[in-house]
């Protein structure tokens, strides 16, 4: 009797309804609102990707895989082959992280393992900012400073230490300009450096203390050390690191159309002016019509597929080395 | 770091490892001859004055345990002795600490070389992640320029001086984070053992360990005694009267008392001792 008597009475206080309309309904509109947010990401991804390959349709029917060994991009006779883009897009992005690769993982191995440790954040911070500079800026300062010294200054002395070398000697040609694949290679080496080199950096900070405390107590020198522990621990990580890197360079298409010279072709000489793939959908998309805008968006596709499988492989490493992190 | 300048002008190295000199001879010719000196021994973390004027001997032949409650330094004493402690960010040293006659905190001495006569076995097994068995022992090998040809010769007996080798010798390339936590232990041992140092300080070695892989530990330790000078800081006081012949009690960063295990155990100088032996505290 006393039970029900105390749930009679206690019916309407635990029924919710005396709580405010906005108290009542809160977490059901957050629930809703971060779900559309949510399903947002998705349907823009999967439209956009329906979108480029419904442009590109035309032109993949009729040019098929041919598209990737032809050569010739003439809008006015209609035919198209993106051989010399992608060409570009594979050089100026590949040479981009031969350079960035070491050069990043020095920057975090200074950070997280040599540099007296006051100056280590500050400098992180400093290198990280470089990714924030606006891609359109840094093509601005390779036309306007890196350009005219690639010409005067750069390119010839790799060309005198470098040219007389076989094979390799090639690709160090003797012709100069301010704008070629080389300067190209550079700017995407300053921006992917900031990219690459954070993501090494935190790698670094998962290897376990306790193995690099071995490593040094064992009579390991600081580089023992690192050869021992810390390289050989984050090598898939640093792997992921590099292919974040390229999909970053890859697609990168202001900085690159403004050093790179807008001109398509194959040539192993490093020094003159090429086009990429993403350069060339930026110069050319406003102009185009018919044929050419669906040659353009089958480009689209290819950088697109690209990102996905870089992206892809990134992320399986990624995953590969947190699993291992969680069982040591 | 403040040193002892008198100290550093006639003490150019530490002494040449007797085991270095000849051919390598392998751990079953090691001999403990090295003794260490701790003399007005004083560490921090920062402003947090961690070990207190220690004056300490561990003698060769002999093992030496160090027992304290959580906190009271002795980990802190013993990485003192081959500057790991150094390694600390803000943390720092003075005194002396005498490898025979050479003090290892003199400035002209080299950090790496200190380390490769005074090994260092951690609470933690912490085998080389990426590994395998036989790497991890050949890993202070390669620092010290072994040549190729004896490595796996000098593997072989630092397994056996490890009482590993029959559990291991059938998978020395599989990877060392595979074995069990007493043999990833033992194989740190190994790995320590392989350099053939002088001396081999043991942090807790077996805090982390079951029973059984504990005991084996222990018999390693009585074997391995008569090899290298050995210290050993244990919180568990029953294993401190298994294996050591010395035993000292650290207390809030001082050295209480030193003495010989049975009467540390039995009839200690020291009330605080006596109270910490018969589980009044810590």
């Amino acid at each position: 009797m006393t039970t029900e008597s105390a749930a009679a009475s206690l019916g309407p206080a635990l029924s919710g309804r005396r709580r405010g309309i906005l108290d009542r309904f809160g977490d059901r509109g957050l629930y809703l609102i971060t779900l559309a947010a949510a399903i947002g990401s998705v349907v823009i991804l999967g439209g956009l990707t329906y979108k480029v390959i419904d442009e590109a349709s035309s032109a993949i029917s009729s040019y098929g895989l041919g598209f990737l060994t032809t050569s010739n991009w003439d809008p006015v006779h209609e035919q198209f082959g993106a051989a010399q883009l992608l060409y570009g897009t594979a050089v100026s992005s590949f040479g981009a992280l031969l350079l960035a690769t070491p050069l990043s993982i020095a920057i975090a191995l200074f950070l997280t393992e040599l540099a007296p440790r006051g100056t280590r954040t500050p400098i992180a911070t400093l290198v990280e900012l470089l990714a924030g500079i606006p891609s359109v800026i840094l093509g601005l300062w390779g036309i306007l400073v890196l350009g005219p010294a690639m010409q005067s200054t750069i390119e010839p002395a790799l060309h005198s230490a470098l040219g007389w070398i076989p094979v390799i000697g090639s690709l160090f040609g003797g012709e100069y300009g301010i704008v070629g694949l080389f300067p190209a290679i550079v700017i995407l080496t300053i921006m992917t450096v900031p990219i690459v080199s954070s993501l090494t950096r935190e790698i670094f900070t998962t290897v376990p203390p306790t193995a690099k405390e071995g490593a040094l107590a064992l009579g390991g020198t600081r580089w023992e050390m690192i050869k021992t522990v810390v390289l050989p621990y984050s090598r898939p990580g640093i792997v992921a690191a590099v292919m974040l890197g390229l999909g970053r360079a890859v697609g990168e298409a202001i900085a690159v159309s403004q050093v790179i010279g807008g001109a398509p072709g194959i040539h192993a000489n490093l020094f003159l002016p090429a086009q990429s793939a993403a350069g060339q959908i930026a110069a050319q998309y406003l102009g185009a019509t018919g044929p050419a805008t669906a040659a353009l968006a089958y480009l689209a596709v290819i950088l697109l597929l690209l990102s996905v499988v870089f992206n892809a492989m990134a992320r399986i490493l990624v995953r590969a080395v947190q699993q291992r992190a969680s069982q040591t | 770091m403040p040193r002892s300048p008198g100290e550093a002008e006639s003490a150019p190295r530490p002494p040449e490892s007797q085991t270095m000199s000849g051919p390598p001879a392998g751990i079953e010719e090691m001999h403990a001859t090295r003794h260490v000196r701790l003399e007005d021994l004083n560490a921090y973390y920062g402003s947090n004055h961690a070990v207190k004027d220690v004056n300490l001997s561990f003698e060769p032949g002999r093992v030496t345990a160090i027992i304290g409650p959580s906190g009271c330094g002795k980990s802190t004493m013993v990485r003192c002795v081959n500057r790991m402690h150094e390694e600390i960010p803000g943390a720092r040293s003075d005194g002396h600490v005498l490898l025979d006659d050479v003090d290892l905190h003199a400035s002209n001495v080299d950090v790496v070389s200190v380390r490769r006569l005074v090994g260092m076995v951690f609470q933690k097994p912490n085998p080389f992640p990426t590994m395998s068995i036989s790497d991890n022992v050949a890993s202070g090998l390669r620092f010290t320029g072994t040549p190729r040809g004896e490595i796996s010769d000098r593997v072989e007996s630092a397994l056996e001086g490890a009482g590993l080798w029959n559990e291991v010798k059938d998978r020395l390339s599989s990877p060392g984070m595979g074995l069990s936590g007493g043999q990833q232990q033992r194989l740190c041992i190994a790995r320590a053992l392989a350099v053939e140092p002088d001396v081999l300080l043991m942090d807790e070695p077996c805090s982390a360990l079951d029973p059984v892989a504990t005991l084996k530990i222990e018999e390693l330790i009585g074997q391995l005694k008569e090899k290298v000078t050995i210290a050993i800081v244990t919180h568990n006081m029953q294993q401190a009267g298994r294996v050591a012949d010395t035993t000292a009690f650290m207390l809030d960063g001082e050295l209480i008392e030193v003495g010989p295990t049975d009467k540390m155990f039995t009839t200690p100088d020291d009330d605080r001792t006596e109270q910490y032996v018969t589980g009044k505290f810590g």
